[in-house]
């Protein structure tokens, strides 16, 4: 039975609702506000900076010009996408044999690989700094991209297996029954059903590898930083510095936003492993 | 039906990926155990010689240990409490008919999208400063002294801020579980005469049980890791007043130097990991055969 609800219920909702949502939000709103502003306009009272003061460009040409930060930026987007990608290549095969030719061992295995997941990061960071140092991995954007891929992999290697699951066994044997090889089979009958999946699959991955800070922080020092470690670098000021905080941190922080909205739902699979829908 | 040749085809394709995890989980994991028996430090070069327990007998000796424990519990307790008690009341807040739900949705989920150093640095400057933050130009304007957040109450200023990075999660993941919730079941209660308490108590709040323990569960394994947060607003002080167990591994292997002493919090830390896992992994392993 479904009842109309009142116009005046359904208002009275959103206010409430309206209001602690704002608060969430508020600040992120804040650091965009700040990010418009001059250092001796960022730290007046905030009043004042709401209604009694101008808007400038000049905290984002600021930020780059100390600190070069699209090196950073760059070297984000490398990581956080380079991570995403090795993994997917190495998943896809893994969680394509897992769905399709299950075999008695299939579930110990992605038992197996999510618990290398529970495995908390500073229980082997001695070792994976010493293995960095004594190769000349530390500071450099190849040893994080591995260390991150490493790190995610069993995240893609589930997510996509339970992509996976959801596509109908029948329609990959009609194609081998066509007389499609493997590669085929995989290639052009499983890969394009699977887009949807492997998407937001990409799309999880892309954002806990870029706000990843363990690793990053641990392991790079100026040539890797991703932004992750170059906002720490705001951590002890000299000066003003709350514009150009807020303009390199809403510029580190704009593509995942985006990102995230676009994956609400994804997230909640791929976050809880399955374990809620 | 798959045959021999597939069998095998899907054993190659599997490999890589076990291969690799298995390096990644052993390789590592051997190393931490066994520095965790040597007296090694990086600042005296030489010899390593092999240390017996003496280096977990002076890990749980040392005063900080104590404090670590303590304030890991407390970080991750307090977080929990609020994340879960908060996610609850958002997500049956969210679930109501409303205008404008999409927009709404996206202002509470946000921060989650929020990289750690970002939120601590902005709660830090932009918020708990005394001088130019807003709490405290909110104090000072209404005729109170100021509090200096990370002078007065280090703990709980970080349990804030990264309370408000994971409330997003716990409202997300509680907000899908009640929208599986059978509304004609509630319906038929309501019918029966039962107020909404009764219904949050007997209807709601089993159905969302599942869903609540995965969150303590996964959350917890998170937290016990929070570092970016601390490292970037209080580098553990005052004292030892925010060090919690991850930090301060860090700090006795990355910034002591001393292989061995970290290498042997590392292996606390991993069972302490281990004790959460064992629970989480049994409920997914379930949800796995259904």
């Amino acid at each position: 039975m479904a009842r109309a609800i009142s116009t005046k219920r359904k208002s009275v909702n959103t206010a409430i609702a309206g209001t602690l949502g704002f608060l969430m939000f508020f600040p992120i709103l804040w650091i965009l506000i700040l990010s418009f502003k001059t250092e001796e306009d960022a730290i007046r009272a905030p009043l004042q900076i709401l209604f009694d003061s101008g808007w400038t460009l000049d905290s984002f040409a600021a930020v780059q010009a100390r600190s070069d930060y699209f090196k950073h930026f760059s070297n984000s987007v490398i990581i956080s996408v380079g991570s995403t990608l090795i993994g997917l290549m190495i998943a896809i095969p893994a969680a394509w044999s897992m769905a399709f030719v299950p075999s008695k061992n299939t579930k110990n295995v992605l038992m197996w690989m999510l618990s290398t997941k529970m495995l908390p990061p500073v229980g082997v960071l001695v070792p994976i700094y010493l293995i960095f140092r004594d190769t000349g991995l530390l500071d450099s954007r190849f040893g994080l991209t591995i260390v991150l891929t490493l790190m995610n992999l069993p995240i893609i290697v589930w997510m996509l297996y339970t992509y996976f699951k959801e596509i109908p066994g029948e329609i990959l044997e009609a194609a081998r029954m066509d007389g499609a090889s493997l590669r085929e089979e995989v290639l052009y009958v499983l890969t394009p059903m699977a887009i949807p999946g492997m998407a937001s699959t990409v799309l999880l991955n892309i954002i806990l590898a870029w706000n990843e800070a363990f690793w990053t922080l641990n392991l790079t020092a100026a040539k890797a930083a991703p932004l992750t470690a170059f906002i720490a670098s705001y951590s002890s000021p000299e000066g003003l510095f709350y514009a150009k905080l807020s303009a390199a941190s809403i510029m580190a922080i704009a593509p995942i936003l985006i990102m995230g909205w676009f994956s609400q739902k994804q997230l909640v699979r791929g976050l809880t492993f399955g374990a809620v829908k | 039906m798959s045959t021999k040749a597939s069998r095998s085809a899907a054993r190659l394709m599997i490999s890589p990926a076990v291969i690799l995890l298995l390096m990644w989980m052993i390789v590592p994991l051997v190393m931490t155990v066994y520095f965790s028996f040597l007296r090694y430090n990086l600042l005296s070069p030489g010899a390593t010689p092999w240390a017996g327990w003496d280096n977990y007998y002076w890990f749980f000796t040392d005063p900080s240990f104590k404090d670590a424990i303590w304030n890991t519990l407390a970080l991750v307790g307090g977080i929990l409490l609020i994340t879960v008690i908060g996610g609850i009341g958002f997500a049956l807040l969210l679930d109501k008919p409303m205008f404008g739900t999409g927009v709404i949705r996206i202002m509470v989920i946000a921060p989650f999208f929020v990289m750690p150093t970002v939120s601590a640095l902005v709660w830090k400057n932009m918020f708990f400063n005394p001088v130019n933050g807003i709490f405290g130009n909110i104090a000072t304007s209404l005729g109170f002294q100021p509090i200096d957040f990370f002078a007065e109450i280090p703990l709980l200023s970080i349990i804030f801020i990264v309370s408000w990075m994971w409330l997003p999660f716990a409202t997300l993941i509680l907000l899908t579980a009640l929208q599986s919730l059978d509304q004609e079941q509630l319906e038929a209660a309501e019918m029966d005469g039962a107020n909404w308490g009764n219904r949050f108590w007997f209807i709601m709040l089993p159905h969302l049980a599942r869903a609540i323990t995965v969150v303590i569960l996964i959350q917890t394994i998170f937290l016990l890791s929070v570092f970016a947060e601390i490292l970037v607003t209080t580098n553990g002080g005052p004292g030892t007043a925010t060090t919690n167990l991850t930090y301060l591994i860090y700090v006795s292997s990355l910034l002591q130097f001393d292989v061995g002493m970290g290498s042997a919090g590392g292996v606390i830390a991993i069972i302490l990991a281990n004790i959460v896992a064992i629970f989480l992994m049994r409920m997914i392993g379930k949800n796995l055969d259904a």
